[in-house]
């Protein structure tokens, strides 16, 4: 996968300040180097060099971004349009499976935007308008007060707009409305890696499923979808095709991809490897902007939660809408597929989550 | 002249923010349209004519032939028209819902549009509260006179001007014709129903939190952005790329590989617990299944990535190089995933156990990587950071993918499995059954019990495979002989 073209030179001594940490491959002058992320900060902030103005630097940019666009579009020999033949299960709503409420945790903040499970199932991690997340140990003991053993692990500038826990309980990725999105040691609270790069609030980002499982990609209000080396906090690929705030993003079940669903109506898929967007999944009659999206296990399909208080399901090959889900009586939050595929969940301003299977 | 109250702005503070909103006005010119719009008729109130009223009926037939779409997607979307107050209900002002009858609306001025730049603030509630107040002689709806004693305090500095201004607002208005006043303030009273909703009704403004950053401003731009943008973009041309067709490709062959395996577009054996509400399904793929199901096993041999993250499959794999002689490969990756993934202040002790585990020379379970990544390693385990294993994990992942995954599907341990797993039959409940089963669910093992078993397997499995010491063997021997 996309990891693998950095396995040989990400650790190791800085070629500018020799001291061993996670290193970022940059070009200086056409020539490659590796630098840490400090020294890659202090390259960028010093002093506008003879002959450099804000307006050369500008036009290099642009010069730089149109080259790109061209080496994007050598490689498009294929649109996203094929056609495999399907067929159709029944769409019944329920309510949870035994409609039992396990834990109930009273929280002292009002607006809750973020929560996430742990792998292990012994702990969540929730976070919000009050600028942290913090991650409470379950128990078995229904009668316990958890909202005393609530810890609070990560801390922002502004408010948090989504957590996710790694592959273990020890660490928390968040994002947050001050444009970063950090790395956080669970135990100890301790700030392992931050990103930065948007220049807008961070909305939402996903995990990368892949066996090496070391990026991760975020999506904001400036309209870009970036993907992140989690080791060394470097911005590998960023997407700039929506028109408007991107709410939601999601990994492809096999991790070469992953769609975004933005307040512009539309959501759109982006393939990793060819470093560029393959489809756009919209329609004139769907003009409310799209809150959530998530894909079915095979990736066949993908739920699109929007604020016209429907669930659009998309045919991810044939760029078509397969039905449209209705039922809720205020916007769609979050939807979500259960882990095995059996089923997918949608949260609701109505305050309440259906079951769909 | 504005007041900033403390209270949250039910209209957004950022206009600009709803994108759908200059779509949506497009549309609504179309349908004010007089040729090809939605037909117009006339109501009668009593004596006067209220032109320009369109029935419900009409409205969704003329979205539904517009957009091309269904019945009941045009009426949610004409829901959604008199949600946000561009059309207003004339019989029931305070359901703010399109039904598909007769019933009548009508277009709002564009003055109360919610895409005009001013926001309906505190003040102007008043007012409009105040004019009632004078009009009606007093009578308000409860909600109204809950909001009109709270602003009457809270606003109680400007109130003679409020006061004022609502009398001189009223004068005006009675000076109009009478259909002209009847219209507007139908208008005025359907743009503060869809601003100032009653409490507990659903409102189409509510748009969450403010977002930090004004979509409009434009954010000057300073040299370190555009050297960093200089530096990404570079690095993003030299980066390899793949062809459009190879990576979609490989998108359709996921997609194939999995159309059985997906819950959604294939049949779920031997039923999807969520449609028939018995969970026979989840008991036959448990973590610690002693046969495990057809479909299950067919998954283990997609990827090395499946066969892991499944742990039943793990356990199978385990089996097969424990025969194999080579699990120690597997053993570094798991001993290096959890390095990667636990606690800082565990990550010292972590890496010294692995090294004098695996790296050492001469170490009980050495692994066999090439001699450049067992170097950096190594030097690395000097100071070691949370990702110092990496190399060497990519390494071994890499030899356990391209060799010994396909040597374990072509083993006996691998089709000794495929011929013992299960095929479970499709259930088929009558609806009588169907109820039984809705009474009888149960909630299933708590994840925090199934955590736990789990972390008593692994230490037993830690203790049966702690590396031999031969020396303490041969002395036992010894002794016995």
């Amino acid at each position: 996968m996309c990891d693998q073209t950095f396995v040989a030179a990400t650790f190791g001594p800085c070629d500018s300040c020799s001291k061993p940490s996670p290193l970022m491959n940059i070009y200086i002058k056409n020539e490659a180097t590796n630098y840490c992320s400090l020294c890659v900060e202090m390259m960028a902030c010093q002093g506008l060099q003879k002959g450099e103005t804000l307006e050369s630097l500008k036009r290099e940019s642009e010069t730089l971004k149109k080259k790109l666009e061209e080496e994007r579009n050598k490689l498009n020999d294929v649109e996203c349009n094929v056609s495999v033949i399907l067929c159709w299960p029944i769409l019944i709503v329920w309510d949870a499976f035994t409609l039992n409420k396990e834990h109930g945790v009273p929280l002292p903040c009002t607006w809750v935007l973020a929560c996430a499970y742990a792998p292990s199932g012994c702990a969540i991690a929730c976070g919000g308008l009050d600028n942290k997340c913090s991650v409470i140990p379950l128990s078995l003991d229904k009668n316990e007060n958890l909202a005393a053993k609530k810890k609070s692990v990560a801390m922002h500038t502004n408010y948090v707009s989504g957590c996710s826990f790694t592959n273990s309980d020890m660490q928390l990725l968040t994002s947050s409305g001050d444009g970063t999105c950090a790395l956080w040691d669970v135990e100890s609270g301790q700030l392992l890696q931050s990103f930065h790069g948007h220049t807008a609030d961070v909305l939402s980002l996903d995990l990368a499923p892949s066996e090496t499982g070391n990026t991760f990609v975020s999506g904001g209000c400036d309209m870009k979808a970036n993907v992140w080396d989690m080791r060394s906090g470097q911005n590998i690929q960023s997407f700039e095709s929506h028109e408007s705030d991107i709410n939601c993003v999601k990994y492809y079940p096999s991790g070469d991809a992953f769609a975004s669903a933005s307040d512009d109506a539309t959501c759109r898929f982006y393939d990793l490897r060819a470093d560029r967007e393959v489809a756009v999944y919209q329609k004139d009659s769907i003009i409310f902007g799209a809150s959530t999206c998530d894909f079915s296990l095979s990736g066949r399909l993908l739920f699109a939660g929007y604020n016209d208080y429907a669930i659009n399901v998309w045919d991810v090959l044939k760029g078509t809408r397969a039905t449209i889900l209705f039922g809720h009586e205020n916007r769609v939050s979050r939807v979500r597929v259960s882990p095995d595929g059996t089923a997918l969940c949608s949260a609701s301003w109505d305050s309440t989550l259906r079951v769909w299977a | 002249m504005t007041i900033r109250t403390a209270r949250p702005n039910r209209a957004q503070h950022f206009q600009p923010r709803l994108y759908c909103l200059k779509k949506l006005e497009s549309i609504l010119l179309e349908m004010q349209d007089t040729k090809s719009g939605v037909k117009g008729t006339e109501q009668k109130l009593n004596i006067t004519t209220i032109p320009h009223v369109i029935a419900g009926n009409d409205t969704i037939a003329w979205i539904s032939n517009k957009m091309k779409t269904t019945t009941e997607e045009a009426q949610a979307f004409g829901t959604m028209l008199v949600a946000y107050g561009y059309i207003y209900p004339l019989q029931n002002h305070k359901k703010l819902v399109m039904c598909n009858d007769s019933s009548l609306y009508r277009f709002q001025t564009p003055y109360f549009w919610p895409t005009q730049k001013w926001v309906p603030d505190d003040s102007d509630y008043a007012i409009y509260l105040a004019k009632r107040n004078i009009r009606k002689k007093g009578v308000l709806e409860p909600y109204e006179q809950a909001h009109y004693n709270h602003l009457h305090e809270w606003l109680n500095h400007k109130w003679d001007f409020i006061v004022m201004q609502a009398a001189e607002q009223y004068k005006a208005g009675k000076e109009r014709k009478k259909p002209d006043r009847v219209v507007f303030d139908c208008q005025e009273r359907a743009y503060w129903m869809v601003n100032r909703p009653p409490r507990c009704a659903h409102s189409a403004m509510d748009c969450g939190p403010e977002r930090l950053i004004d979509p409009n401003t434009d954010e000057k731009t300073t040299f370190d952005i555009y050297r960093r943008k200089n530096m990404f973009y570079q690095q993003a041309i030299m980066r390899s790329k793949v062809k459009s067709s190879v990576s979609l490709g490989a998108l359709v062959k996921y997609i194939t590989t999995y159309k059985n395996h997906d819950p959604l577009l294939a049949s779920c054996l031997p039923s999807n617990p969520w449609q028939t509400d018995h969970d026979a399904y989840w008991t036959l793929n448990m973590r610690r299944v002693e046969v495990p199901t057809k479909m299950r096993v067919e998954r283990w041999s997609f990827s090395l990535f499946e066969l892991l993250s499944d742990l039943r499959g793990r356990d199978d794999f385990k089996i097969f190089l424990k025969k194999e002689f080579s699990g120690e490969n597997l053993a570094f990756w798991e001993a290096a995933e959890e390095l990667k993934w636990g606690t800082s202040s565990s990550m010292s002790t972590k890496a010294e156990t692995i090294f004098k585990t695996f790296l050492a020379p001469g170490a009980p379970r050495w692994i066999n990587i090439d001699g450049r990544t067992m170097g950096l390693t190594v030097k690395g385990l000097e100071h070691p950071h949370r990702y110092v294993l990496e190399a060497a994990q990519t390494h071994v992942f890499l030899l356990m993918k391209k060799d010994t995954f396909f040597r374990y599907l072509k083993s006996p341990t691998y089709k000794d499995i495929q011929k013992k797993a299960l095929n479970p039959e499709p259930h088929n409940f009558s609806p009588a059954n169907l109820e039984q089963n809705a009474l009888n669910r149960s909630p299933g093992i708590h994840p925090i019990i199934l955590w736990q078993q789990e972390e008593e397997e692994k230490a037993k499995a830690a203790a049966a495979s702690a590396p031999v010491d031969v020396k303490a063997m041969m002395s036992k021997i010894d002794r016995k002989k």
